[in-house]
């Protein structure tokens, strides 16, 4: 059971576990799947938001351009396999991305050792395959 | 290289949206640690190991992978990465061995010797490399490839300057070139927060934009919450004196936004293909021409602007007892704000004996508390002393400022509500300070943290209004003053749409604001729409979020989980003291509409309290004790009825619509909160509102 008491203007309510097991009533929905202010990296219209805070400073450092360049080729690519026709904004980008080690880092040690950076692709890959675990749990409650 | 971006990508993406807590560590926040999504990175921190899958990497995902082939879309991105990061590395250093057998190979060789062991191999070539070729890209004429310059420093930013100066000679008319460009299509005036989210947007929607930042201080854009948080907290000294700090993902942080190499020097920046961002250090903009658009500065210097955001934010207030007072006084107070007075407080707490903070608002409860840990493994005395009740008086209901104060004692501090200074002099080596109540405090140092005093000095030469209710610029929904005039941050008074005309002294503010008038200025043509937060940790136990108008003299509503067995006998103890323990039992067993239970103190075995998962019992027993005594001594704490404010909700009404929330000790929860203020519906019962926060959701 919950209690409650007031302070002036202040009401303070207790509430245990068992209160809070039915479902609110009261008029408003949360959806988190539509919550438009933010929209992510991909804009309702399919465009790419380069304003995304999760792209951190990659679209506005000093390599933002190439980065525009490299990216929005890929997500616009309708080759086999996809970007397979982007390589020379690739090329661009980490040209551009070199000459700033600072801060686009390969990862702590600025090692170019083969061995590091297979290291690295591994680790991302790994994430990666996290997401798309997530993403296809997500993409199922979205569809149901 | 995409797996230069993709690690980059990847690292940034999961510092923002994964978060853990640790006891033992001050809770980090988002905000912080990633500066454009304060909340997204304090979205998992109650969760070790909770890894929150970035949205941008599941957008890219869902984007990639229109329904199959996900492995294979992996093994292009990876095999494009190795394939362009082993090309990358045949090409840089190709061009090493190009230059080395040129005709300045002399040069080229000195230069390499003088490379200090520290500095990487690797980011010598390659920071030879931008040499030859933006030369060869900005500067046509040019028919030598240019000399070489000696890297000296390890510091990157001497080295990228060194880099920077070794360009010029091919610049055409660089000599002619003043230090200072005469125009800049973006100009921004203010080098903080507000400021770096304007430049971030400008350059995400304008990618080859020009952008000129003006600014006082002598520093490049840094964060001002580690200032009074994080930096206090942190176990390495060596890392705290180059003002960084690690993150709770072992990340090393600094307080800039961006390391030096990132800003191209401003007499280089119209030579700039793809634009970029120059800082201006030390110089002051006196006042605007908003009809012939153009800024001058202190040192008469004019700059004409396309567009320019005023982002000035404010300075520290005094109160007028310190500002008559003698000069041996004024030497020994610190009027917190930047990154000079953090430094100045760092040495001074480290030998004082006894350190007054005058404030008991967000920033003088957190220095504080940070203090007060100092204070721990020191003779170190910390005092704060403010006019109010409690801590966080005009932000918090009075029970719970009331117990934040309790909080806040028990990190090891002296509190004294509803005092202030009455007289200051200086005797003897000391601060003597005497106060309303009578008492004098013999003191080193003085921090006065009294809020803000907004920056709108060139509102009058300027033609631009200033608020006489809030402070600062007067602005409209899109932030703009006038024609190509926008203002954002703690120095603009602006109209949202939603809750109306205010201005907001928040970090989470700075940056919505900044980015915003960043995204305006390139035509975005967008209202204030996304509600900022803000947080505060009152030391390691108790964190909360905040959004919207929360101001104590709005009635309140709240809605706490209630307590169980997580009151154990160390949390009410460090609550007010042993002999309220008692007042406890006795209140629980009368209430009428609980006459079974006692659950204020009893542990219930069942069930796992929140309580144990995450502190350490030994060490704050201590603590308790020591508040124990003072508060027998002191005889200041109301005696608060003993609930148990662990977690729950505060909605702040204004004609009986919610205006404002505050999270207690909840996380992940923000969204609902914005859109329940997005919303601004009048609710009919505010308990069933709460049960949207799912309140007792880490519980069993």
């Amino acid at each position: 059971m919950s209690y409650c008491r007031e302070q002036g203007k202040d009401k303070i309510i207790f509430v245990t576990k068992e209160d809070h097991e039915s479902p609110s009533t009261a008029d408003i929905t949360y959806n988190p799947e539509e919550d438009d202010d933010s929209p992510g990296l991909i804009l309702p219209n399919g465009e790419i938001n380069w304003q995304c805070p999760c792209l951190g400073g990659m679209a506005s450092g000093p390599c933002g351009e190439p980065f525009k360049e490299a990216f929005s080729c890929f997500h616009y690519s309708q080759a086999e396999p996809k970007g397979s026709d982007c390589i020379e904004e690739f090329r661009s980008m980490q040209e551009c991305m070199s000459k700033y080690p600072e801060l686009y880092p390969f990862d702590k040690d600025e090692d170019n050792d083969k061995e590091e950076q297979t290291k690295t692709t591994t680790t991302v890959e790994q994430k990666t395959s996290e997401e798309v675990a997530v993403t296809k749990e997500s993409t199922a409650t979205r569809a149901s | 290289m995409f797996r230069v971006a993709g690690s980059v990508t990847a690292s940034r993406l999961s510092a923002v949206c994964c978060r853990t807590v640790t006891a033992k560590q001050f809770q980090v926040h988002g905000a912080s640690l990633h500066v454009l999504s304060s909340e997204t990175s304090r979205k998992s921190r109650n969760g070790p190991a909770h890894h929150r899958i970035p949205p941008s990497w599941q957008s890219v995902r869902t984007m990639a992978s229109a329904g199959d082939s996900q492995a294979k879309i992996n093994y292009i991105f990876y095999g494009l990465a190795v394939l362009f990061g082993g090309g990358g590395i045949i090409y840089w250093w190709s061009r090493k061995y190009m230059r080395e057998t040129s005709k300045d190979g002399n040069k080229t060789k000195k230069s390499t010797a003088a490379v200090p062991a520290e500095s990487k191999e690797a980011t010598e070539p390659v920071s030879e490399k931008p040499t030859s070729e933006t030369t060869k890209s900005e500067a046509p004429p040019a028919e030598l490839p240019p000399t070489e310059t000696p890297a000296e420093a390890a510091a990157p930013d001497a080295e990228s300057k060194k880099l920077l100066d070794a360009m010029p000679q091919s610049y055409p008319d660089y000599e002619v070139m003043p230090d200072i460009p005469g125009h800049a299509k973006y100009l921004l005036i203010g080098g903080g927060t507000a400021s770096f989210a304007a430049f971030r947007a400008i350059r995400a929607s304008d990618a080859k934009a020009q952008v000129l930042v003006v600014t006082e201080e002598e520093e490049l854009p840094y964060m001002r919450p580690p200032l009074s948080k994080e930096l206090w907290y942190s176990d390495e000294p060596k890392l705290v004196e180059k003002l960084k700090f690690k993150q709770w993902n072992g990340k090393e942080r600094s307080v800039y936004y961006n390391p030096p190499s990132f800003y191209v020097e401003p007499k280089e920046l119209a030579y700039q293909e793809n634009g970029g961002v120059a800082v201006v250090k030390g110089r002051k903009v006196m006042k605007l021409d908003p009809q012939k658009q153009v800024a001058v500065l202190d040192n008469g210097w004019e700059i004409f602007y396309d567009k320019v955001l005023i982002a000035t934010g404010g300075r520290p207030r005094n109160i007028p007892v310190f500002e008559r007072a003698s000069q041996e006084v004024k030497d020994r107070v610190t009027l917190f704000r930047g990154i000079k007075d953090f430094k100045r407080l760092d040495e001074v707490s480290r030998n004082a004996s006894t350190i007054v903070v005058v404030g008991g608002g967000f920033l003088g409860s957190e220095l504080t508390c940070a203090l007060g840990k100092r204070s721990r493994d020191s003779s170190l005395k910390v005092i704060q002393m403010f006019p109010e009740p409690g801590n966080m008086g005009k932000v918090l209901p009075e029970y719970l400022s009331q117990w934040t104060t309790a909080k806040v004692r028990g990190e090891g501090a002296t509190v004294k509500p509803e005092t202030f200074v009455k007289r200051a002099r200086f005797s003897d080596g000391k601060v003597i300070l005497k106060l309303n109540t009578g008492e004098e405090i013999s003191t080193d140092h003085v921090v006065v943290a009294v809020g803000l005093e907004p920056n709108t000095e060139l509102a009058k030469e300027s033609g631009l209004e200033v608020d006489d209710t809030y402070g600062g610029f007067r602005v409209n929904a899109e932030l703009e003053a006038r024609s190509d005039i926008w203002v954002a941050g703690d120095a603009s008074s602006f109209y949202d749409i939603k809750l109306g005309r205010r201005r907001v002294e928040h970090h989470d503010h700075a940056v919505v604001s900044g980015r915003l008038a960043g995204e305006n200025m390139t035509g975005a043509r967008k209202p204030y729409w996304h509600q900022s937060m803000f947080w505060s940790d009152l030391g390691p136990d108790v964190g909360y979020e905040a959004i919207g108008i929360v101001d104590s003299s709005l009635p309140t509503v709240a809605v706490f989980a209630k307590a169980t067995e997580k009151d154990t006998p160390k949390a009410v103890v460090e609550e007010t003291g042993e002999s309220l323990r008692s007042v406890t039992e006795t209140e629980a067993i009368k209430d009428p509409s609980d006459p079974a239970s006692a659950t204020g103190v009893e542990p219930s075995a069942s069930e796992k309290t929140e309580s144990a998962t995450d502190e350490e019992p030994a060490p704050d027993v201590e603590a308790a004790a020591k508040l124990v005594a003072e508060v027998e001594t002191e005889n200041r704490v109301a005696p608060t009825p003993k609930e148990d404010y662990g977690k729950g909700v505060i909605f702040y009404l204004r004609d009986d619509i919610i205006v404002g929330i505050v999270l207690w000790n909840l996380f992940n929860r923000m969204p609902i909160a914005r859109k329940i203020i997005k919303e601004g519906k009048q609710h009919q019962d505010l308990a069933e509102v709460a049960k949207l926060f799912d309140l007792h959701a880490d519980e069993d």
